[in-house]
């Protein structure tokens, strides 16, 4: 699998593309193959305010329900309503299938993440398939 | 603490690169990656679908005594079974709840098969053991004798007669028959199944490389079919969809026959089975609480042991079982409410991380197989 450079990740699996004053929030390509075929997700309205390592959503495949954290804070200003009538478009590309946008509250806050590279170390080192 | 338990097959789903889980002390894949439950699932529906399900129990009665014996421990009608026949029954405790649910397969004169749930398997053995006692009948545990292989689909019979010399159009809906499978003789194959589909279930010798042979064989055979490996996220979904009871969830050994809505395979009219006086009480009583079909109305899954309210607010039950219904392509669930709410259209609300989420009472069965005019 390979993750794409202009994204930073976090340890629960979300990406995070930092695009101007906002970013763009998804969750990675492992994280849908882990959970397996997804049938519901449930995101935030537009305006709702989230805060970096909090729950903000949940994602759930046939067999389990995941809890969404929060890359960074901040408001969110777009939610990607395909999701609630085609949530398998996430399995299909994960990297594309965004979730919501927001406005980032505190940009530094993205230098705590992981790069491209430590992700995909930190997914070879866990183990996980 | 009993060491994790695995099939003959185990080795072939690693190798396939199956999900793997644990279910009830038996490492089993949940789903194959060349699927995934979704398509599993949608291809046993309209294709075929082969499952590894080994890990269910078998137990033989034989004997003069053997007819007495499962008559007193099953509440449905094993003398109506002729040799080569099967009927779906249940095992109960003296006060009408279940042991497990079970398959009663006639071989013989005085010859029959029990096939029992795997997380059942000990319980249910030492309970046939015990209450078979004063009957004249030898009981065996044949459990790991067998690796038992469930071929499942409108397409299960056109895939197993390229393995068998059996006419399988001549073994109706839950009848079987033996005959060579795959170059074996005298290989069990039992038109029954947990699917809601048409389908077959052969069981053959339990050690790995015949085990393995026959999966492959099997899988081979089903590949114009579309047929694929399905594992225990399908199964489930499966017979969800179908309405089939899983113990521990729709029955267990706190819940009766009454409240789980299978009179129709308890027969009262036998003078005596273990749990006829309670059950005959408990109908004279009145249900407290019944088990009813729900369908989410507004966005969410209800899943197995959320709570249920009424539109008022007040907790009236729970969820026995529930998931998004692959075929369906619905939000579908079981649950245990009391007799006033089990009127198709009641409206309730499922308790989903906190939220109460609208549902409604549905018909059941959620899904019926088109029957071939």
């Amino acid at each position: 699998m390979s993750y794409p450079a202009d994204f930073k990740y976090t340890k629960e699996h979300e990406w995070i593309k930092a695009e101007g004053d906002g970013a763009t929030v998804g969750i990675t390509s492992h994280a849908q193959d882990s959970l397996g075929d997804i049938v519901f997700v449930e995101l935030p309205k537009v305006g709702a305010a989230i805060a970096q390592g909090k729950v903000f959503g949940s994602v759930e495949s046939v067999k389990a329900v995941s809890d969404l954290y929060a890359p960074a804070s901040g408001t969110v200003t777009a939610v990607n309503g395909e999701l609630a009538t085609a949530p398998e478009k996430i399995n299909k590309d994960a990297h594309s299938a965004w979730m919501i946008k927001i406005t980032l509250g505190h940009p530094i806050e993205l230098d705590s993440l992981l790069s491209a590279a430590d992700y995909e170390k930190f997914v070879a080192e866990e183990g996980g398939h | 603490m009993p060491a994790t338990r695995i099939t003959a097959l185990h080795a072939a789903h690693r190798r396939m690169g199956a999900k793997m889980v644990d279910f009830n002390g038996w490492e089993m894949p949940v789903e194959y990656p060349s699927g995934g439950i979704i398509a599993e699932h949608l291809a046993v529906r309209r294709g075929v679908g082969i499952f590894d399900v080994s890990h269910m129990g078998d137990i033989r009665l034989g004997g003069p005594g053997a007819l007495a014996a499962v008559q007193h421990i099953s509440m449905n009608d094993a003398s109506r079974l002729a040799i080569g026949q099967a009927q779906y029954s249940a095992m109960l405790y003296p006060p009408g709840t279940f042991v497990d649910d079970v398959i009663v397969h006639r071989l013989g004169e005085q010859d029959y098969l029990l096939v029992i749930n795997a997380g059942t398997r000990e319980k249910d053995f030492g309970w046939v053991r015990d209450q078979a006692g004063p009957f004249e009948c030898k009981v065996e545990d044949l459990s790991d004798n067998y690796t038992q292989i469930a071929i499942q689909g409108p397409k299960a019979v056109n895939l197993l007669q390229k393995l068998t010399n059996a006419d399988l159009s001549a073994v109706k809906f839950y009848w079987f028959t033996h005959a060579a499978v795959c170059g074996l003789k005298n290989i069990l194959i039992a038109r029954t199944g947990y699917t809601g589909e048409d389908g077959f279930e052969i069981y053959i010798p339990a050690d790995e490389s015949t085990s393995t042979s026959v999966w492959d064989q099997v899988l081979d055979a089903g590949r114009e079919f579309g047929a694929v490996p399905c594992g225990l996220g399908a199964r489930n979904t499966l017979r969800l969809e179908a309405t089939l009871a899983l113990y521990g969830h729709e029955i267990s050994d706190t819940i009766n026959v009454w409240e789980a809505g299978l009179d129709r395979f308890c027969k009262m009219e036998k003078p005596e089975f273990i749990g006829r006086a309670a059950l005959e009480k408990a109908r004279a009583a009145g249900l407290r609480r019944t088990l009813v079909g729900l369908e989410m109305v507004e966005r969410g899954i209800a899943r197995d042991g959320y709570k249920v309210f009424g539109e008022d607010g007040r907790e009236i039950g729970y969820v026995t079982s529930g998931s998004f219904a692959p075929f369906l392509k619905k939000n579908i669930a079981r649950a245990y409410v009391p007799p006033e709410f089990a009127a198709v259209g009641s409206v309730v609300r499922v308790e989903i991380r906190g939220q109460g989420v609208k549902a409604q009472v549905v018909p059941t069965p959620f899904y019926k197989r088109p029957r071939k005019s």
